[in-house]
């Protein structure tokens, strides 16, 4: 486009999304400096800020889907979670107050007792954020009781239980078991998940469904999502 | 198939030891042919009696069939133990740590009650650990209940900007500025300069000068603290691993283990989160860096082996696993490194096993490289498609796998039992095979332990 005379508003409209197909392009193939080129131009410009937030969201689900269909990997998840978190700090100014995410529904999620590995539970909770969740990481190392509150703070559709270690097979199943006694079960679905977690494991520890990997988390999270608002 | 070329030197003792005598002239198939003829003979056993010798001798031939993909004349059973031996014995994982007598005792009933083929790994003395005020682990008493196995503390200890650094000189580096964030006892090693300073008699007594910094000399007595507390540790282990190889005939599977360059850099430097913001950012210092730590590697290998029997050598592989990265990626960034650990290897007559944890499922195609000698590695997996892997890797690589560790933690012994038989069944026949556990066995019955070895000590195939 020549530049420097004044655009008309149809102009205006029509480069700035050119700009979001090309923020949404940069976000997908991981091109981080593109990307956060595209969001300063775009803010400069007048795009609204809800804009740029929409075509992120965009972005992480096309991801998602390539992860799920194994064509994205974990360096292209985290590496989009980074890219968002960019994003996010150059957009917030631009937001009221009162802007919320989420919506989809409201997950608990955490690293059972006894274990710290977070990398995988990371990961899933970036990709249920960025399909509109709404998710409070208690993060690693988390006792039953923990989850408990939260679950009873939160009004909370799913609870999300990551462990690495075949050892966390006993928290997960104390840490269900403390759920189902302070009577939180049937307003909540519980998952576990987790490298060594197999339909055994799942059993063992008494919880409604188990993934060994993200998209299988969100699947579940997304079908009990629907279930629960229908 | 290539040969791997023989170093150029032989190692330092070659002159005194029979094992390197005319080591420069030989190729790798004769330098392992050395290795196991000692590690067959068994010289510093004194056995119980003849059968036990020729029961220890039956049991390094089992494995050694497999790595020579030849039909052994019954599966070795190979099972890989954490923790399971600590639980077995009625020790929470923080006796087990502290306690070097209980720990003994407790390794010496598991493989009398399972007389599986190997010894099981020793565990780790928590003392040491202690005395040099860790912080990359977390163990009981430091970040972890009593009965949880110690963990890793992922975080990015080599900052980005740091791979120059590293690249130029890794020792200096490591011991200046890692070390120190690995572990507060570490800390003042940042004072001393590198070694390689010391290279004329004008300069040498000032460098000199920082080790009578009081911070260093208490540093260094502490680190001789902790190395006294690991002699501790193995006096106790090592009487007990002695033992059980003069009364039950086990040999020790591993002489030591080291990790793909890769790995050094994506698990212990700068962690899964910086790796992959490296891969975008900065992926030539990757490269560059992980290829300056091949020959080290390769030399810790080969300076553990020296002290050791077994000719075995593990490397557990971490973050080239499927979903850690694309195939693309694996080719580019993982796997030439690692072949090259494991050629380096192998031409000084040393057995790669290389322990793929997670799924390895997309890789196969590219670790069934030919450039890497027939018989020469074992490939140990975890949640990898076992058939999958023998159509790959039969008939060029012995394999070994894959009993689940939930599995044994939650199944039953009829689980376990249907598991290895059709595991067996389907990869066992004609040889090359392990049975092995899939992951380093925390949680386990003694009936889903037990029907394991038994199902695979029972079959023939």
């Amino acid at each position: 486009m020549v530049t420097g005379a004044p655009v008309s508003e149809e102009e205006r409209i029509l480069s700035s999304s050119a700009s979001i197909e090309e923020l949404l392009a940069a976000i997908t193939e991981i091109r981080e400096e593109d990307a956060l080129a595209v969001v300063d131009d775009l803010l400069a410009n007048g795009t609204e800020p809800q804009a740029v937030i929409e075509s992120c969201r965009k972005a992480m689900t096309i991801i998602g889907q390539r992860f799920e269909a194994g064509d994205a990997f974990i360096p292209e998840l985290i590496m989009a979670g980074e890219i968002m978190t960019g994003i996010s700090a150059k957009v917030k100014p631009h937001l009221s107050s009162s802007h919320g995410t989420g919506g989809v529904g409201r997950v608990v999620l955490g690293t059972v007792k006894g274990d710290i590995h977070d990398i995988g539970k990371d990961i899933v909770g970036s990709i249920l954020e960025a399909s509109g969740f709404d998710v409070l990481d208690l993060g690693v190392d988390v006792a039953p009781e923990r989850f408990v509150d939260a679950v009873r703070g939160e009004g909370v559709c799913t609870i999300a239980l990551s462990c690495l270690l075949t050892t966390g097979f006993d928290s997960m199943k104390a840490t269900v078991a403390a759920i189902e006694g302070a009577g939180l079960r049937p307003q909540a679905r519980i998952m576990v998940g987790g490298a060594p977690i197999t339909e055994d494991v799942c059993a063992y520890t008494g919880a409604d469904g188990w993934g060994d990997d993200a998209a299988t988390a969100l699947r579940l999270a997304a079908e009990w999502a629907d279930r629960g608002a229908s | 198939m290539i040969e791997p070329t023989n170093s150029a030197a032989p190692p330092d003792h070659a002159q005194s030891d029979d094992l390197f005598a005319g080591w420069e002239t030989l190729g790798w198939r004769e330098r392992r042919e050395r290795r196991i003829a000692r590690w067959l003979e068994a010289g510093d056993i004194e056995f119980a009696d003849e059968s036990v010798r020729a029961a220890y001798r039956e049991r390094v031939q089992l494995i050694v069939d497999a790595v020579d993909l030849k039909k052994p004349a019954r599966v070795p059973l190979v099972p890989q133990m954490g923790f399971y031996p600590a639980r077995y014995g009625g020790l929470t994982v923080k006796e087990s740590m502290y306690d070097y007598d209980a720990l003994a005792s407790a390794w010496r009933r598991y493989h009398e009650d399972f007389l599986p083929d190997v010894q099981a790994d020793p565990g780790l003395p928590g003392a040491a650990f202690d005395l040099i005020d860790s912080k990359f682990i977390s163990w009981p008493g430091h970040g972890t209940e009593d009965d949880t196995p110690w963990q890793y503390v992922e975080s990015e200890y080599m900052r980005p900007e740091e791979y120059d650094a590293l690249i130029a000189d890794p020792s200096a580096y490591f011991m200046r500025v890692l070390l120190p964030r690995f572990a507060k006892g570490f800390e003042p090693l940042a004072a001393l300069d590198p070694f390689t300073d010391f290279v004329e008699a004008a300069t040498l007594p000032y460098g000199l000068i920082p080790f009578a910094d009081p911070a260093v000399v208490e540093a260094i007595e502490r680190l001789a603290e902790a190395g006294r507390a690991t002699q501790e540790f193995l006096k106790a282990m090592g009487e007990m691993s002695t033992d059980v190889a003069a009364r039950l005939g086990l040999p020790v599977p591993f002489s030591g283990l080291v990790k793909a360059p890769y790995d050094v850099l994506a698990d212990t430097l700068r962690g899964t989160r910086g790796i992959v913001m490296d891969r975008y950012r900065r992926p030539e210092k990757i490269l560059a860096a992980a290829e300056r730590l091949v020959p080290l590697q390769i030399d810790a290998g080969v300076r553990q082996v020296a002290a050791a029997e077994s000719p075995f050598m593990f490397i557990p592989l971490h973050k080239g696993a499927d979903g850690f990265m694309s195939d693309a990626d694996f080719r580019e960034f993982y796997w030439p490194t690692l072949k090259a650990l494991v050629q380096g290897l192998i031409a000084e007559g040393i057995v790669p096993v290389l322990f793929a944890e997670g799924g390895y499922n997309e890789r196969l195609s590219v670790i069934a490289d030919d450039e890497i000698p027939l018989a020469s590695v074992v490939w140990w997996f975890d949640a990898t498609d076992m058939a999958a892997a023998k159509r790959a890797l039969g008939g060029y690589a012995c394999i070994c796998g894959n009993v689940p560790g939930a599995l044994l933690a939650v199944g039953t012994a009829a689980r376990v039992e249907t598991y290895v038989s059709e595991l067996l069944d389907a990869i066992a026949p004609g040889g090359g095979f392990m049975l092995g556990t899939g992951t380093v066995v925390d949680d386990a019955t003694p009936e889903t332990l037990r029907a394991m070895l038994e199902t695979g000590r029972a079959w023939r195939g």
